[in-house]
């Protein structure tokens, strides 16, 4: 048996390198679920093989998930995989799905959506996804503000003290450097002195019109959750997975 | 009838199906998809309590006696509305269409109402099978399913000039329930099938009709209930919204509730099982039962007895002019009892 000086036994390297693209995948996230693809159990594997190619295998909750935000998404983890040292090349591919083919061939050339889809047995895209993905991210950053906002609301504060609040007032949390990090991509200042409550083009919200954008950012809240609820029951269901309902 | 510790509740279930989607009525060619829809359809099953699983092939096809047992019998509905979807591309003799549905709507007289189908897309011919079928089955509704594919096109708008020339000819024919499909399922490409600002439109244009927009635009549900709040004539269609969230995610169910009840208000929820989905009995049974979890959802409206009847029949039966034994209505109720 000849054993290529490429092979290489595992070893605790090995093991970082694989941890360090595990990291990578936390960063990648479904947008309309504003929650990464780890968390999310998307991942169905990650493995580094003896050539030190990254093998990520992304699976999600239906065979008819939305292709936008799947090609969204297979893209991400190859940009962010790709990122990862100590590896030589990365493969990226989603599983289980009607239009796995076209976004994988396309994700791996580094065509765009449009170009990738184009005669395709499952149909042709007329749009990139930059605007979708501005659009979710808005709407992240309403959600996001309803997490921040409402407890401070709940704990007494008036519309007149939280529509003169700034970032930097709000105590710290997951929920508040998530809020920070969408409000950054969507180019609106986020440093302590800038004002809480924002709308999605970055104008600060007023005393009148605070209540019922606060209302809507919960609306915007409820949506997200009640969407990732039946996106993390399918996939339970699709793959088998435990079903343990935290709510 | 329904009834539950000697309350009797008037029942309409008004989003449900008799479809045929076994191997045998599976476009050659288009195999992956028809077994696709049908198996997604199926993991939503999964998100209704166990012993009401179904296993696979017999969720296909159920039979017509196992769907009046089940609709009639063990669910105590009073009046089933069938919603007509075509799917022709996969399905050879159609997923559920208003023939298939029509024929157990004849069989069984007074136990459904079937309402059909068009898409804007099929032209004159499409609007001679809409017209023939209004004629053929008297129908007073209409299912709309936005981002079914046809031919080349992957979907279509209700404010397309095309759309708008049938809404105008169900206006006239008196159908004047338009439920519009805004929900999971069906992927859009680039196209975003679950925005509802087409339905705004619409429903600000055809005063004449209703719009009871299924699945309440999940998962764009605040987009949806922005809108409603506005057009007096949109209506919120809980399928999928109770068999989908309440029993597998119960806290998030109540949010969804609370944000429907304040935004969109009791008059204007429908209930419907989304059969073969999803039975009856144990979304009726849950809702009946249901309230908030705890109080830390103290801030959205209650739900009480007289709202939860309007939702599992009576404000159904006012869009379709169903009528309600008197003993089942709100106000005479009241009356009996006191």
């Amino acid at each position: 048996m000849s054993i290529s000086f490429l092979t290489r036994p595992a070893d605790s390297d090995d093991a970082a390198v694989v941890g360090r693209v595990w990291e990578a995948l936390r960063t990648v996230r479904d947008p309309e679920l504003d929650n990464d693809v780890v968390s999310l159990d998307f991942v169905a594997s990650c493995e580094v093989d003896e050539h030190r190619v990254a093998h990520v295998r992304l699976r999600l909750p239906t065979y008819f998930c939305a292709p936008n935000f799947a090609f969204l998404m297979v893209a991400d983890a190859w940009d962010a995989t790709s990122t990862v040292d100590g590896l030589s090349d990365v493969d990226v591919e989603l599983i289980d799905h009607f239009a796995a083919d076209a976004i994988n061939r396309g994700v791996a050339a580094r065509a765009g959506f449009v170009h990738s889809m184009a005669g395709t047995e499952v149909g042709e895209a007329v749009e990139e996804l930059d605007t979708l993905r501005r659009q979710f991210t808005e709407r992240a950053l309403m959600a996001g503000t309803d997490l921040v906002v409402r407890p401070l609301a709940k704990a007494g504060s008036t519309p007149e003290e939280l529509a003169a609040m700034t970032l930097g007032d709000a105590p710290d949390s997951e929920d508040l450097t998530r809020l920070r990090r969408r409000r950054r991509e969507l180019g609106i200042p986020s440093s302590d002195e800038d004002p809480l409550v924002v709308d999605p083009s970055g104008r600060k919200v007023g005393v009148e019109a605070l209540p019922l954008h606060l209302r809507k950012a919960r609306s915007f809240q409820v949506g997200v959750d009640a969407n990732t609820s039946i996106c993390r029951g399918q996939l339970a269901v699709r793959y088998g997975l435990s079903t343990t309902d935290a709510s | 009838m329904y009834e539950k510790d000697g309350e009797k509740y008037f029942i309409v279930d008004s989003h449900m199906h008799y479809w045929d989607a076994s191997p045998e009525n599976w476009v050659k060619g288009a195999e992956q998809y028809a077994k696709g829809w049908i198996e997604c359809f199926h993991a939503y099953q999964g998100l209704g309590p166990a012993d009401t699983h179904q296993p696979l092939e017999e969720f296909q096809k159920v039979s017509e006696e196992q769907l009046m047992r089940e609709e009639f019998e063990e669910g105590g509905v009073d009046v089933a509305i069938f919603q007509s979807t075509y799917l022709r591309e996969w399905y050879k003799d159609g997923f559920n269409t208003t023939e298939r549905n029509g024929y157990l709507a004849e069989k069984y007289p007074g136990k459904f109402i079937l309402n059909t189908r068009f898409d804007p897309r099929d032209g004159d011919a499409g609007m001679r099978e809409f017209e023939g079928n209004v004629e053929k089955f008297g129908c007073k509704g209409a299912k709309l399913y936005t981002a079914e594919w046809n031919g080349e096109s992957r979907g279509f708008k209700l404010t397309d000039p095309e759309a708008y020339r049938f809404l105008e000819r169900a206006q006239e024919l008196g159908v004047k329930n338009i439920h519009v499909h805004k929900g999971p399922t069906i992927w859009p490409l680039d196209k975003d099938a679950f925005d509802v600002s087409d339905v705004d439109h619409a429903a600000t244009d055809f005063q004449g009709l209703n719009f009871i927009v299924e699945h309440v635009g999940l998962p764009r549900i605040e987009d949806f209930c922005f809108m409603a709040t506005q057009e007096p004539n949109v209506y919120a269609g809980l399928s999928v919204v109770l068999g989908g969230l309440m029993h597998a995610r119960p806290k998030f169910f109540a949010k969804v509730m609370g944000e429907l009840l304040f935004w969109v208000g009791e008059d204007k929820m429908t209930f419907g099982s989304d059969y073969n989905i999803w039975t009856p009995k144990w979304q009726i049974e849950g809702l009946l039962d249901w309230d908030y979890p705890s109080d830390e959802f103290s801030d959205y409206p209650r739900l009480g007895q007289d709202g939860k009847r309007k939702i599992l029949g009576l404000n159904a039966a006012k869009l379709y002019d169903i009528e309600v034994p008197a003993e089942l209505q709100l106000g005479q109720r009241e009356v009996a009892q006191a």
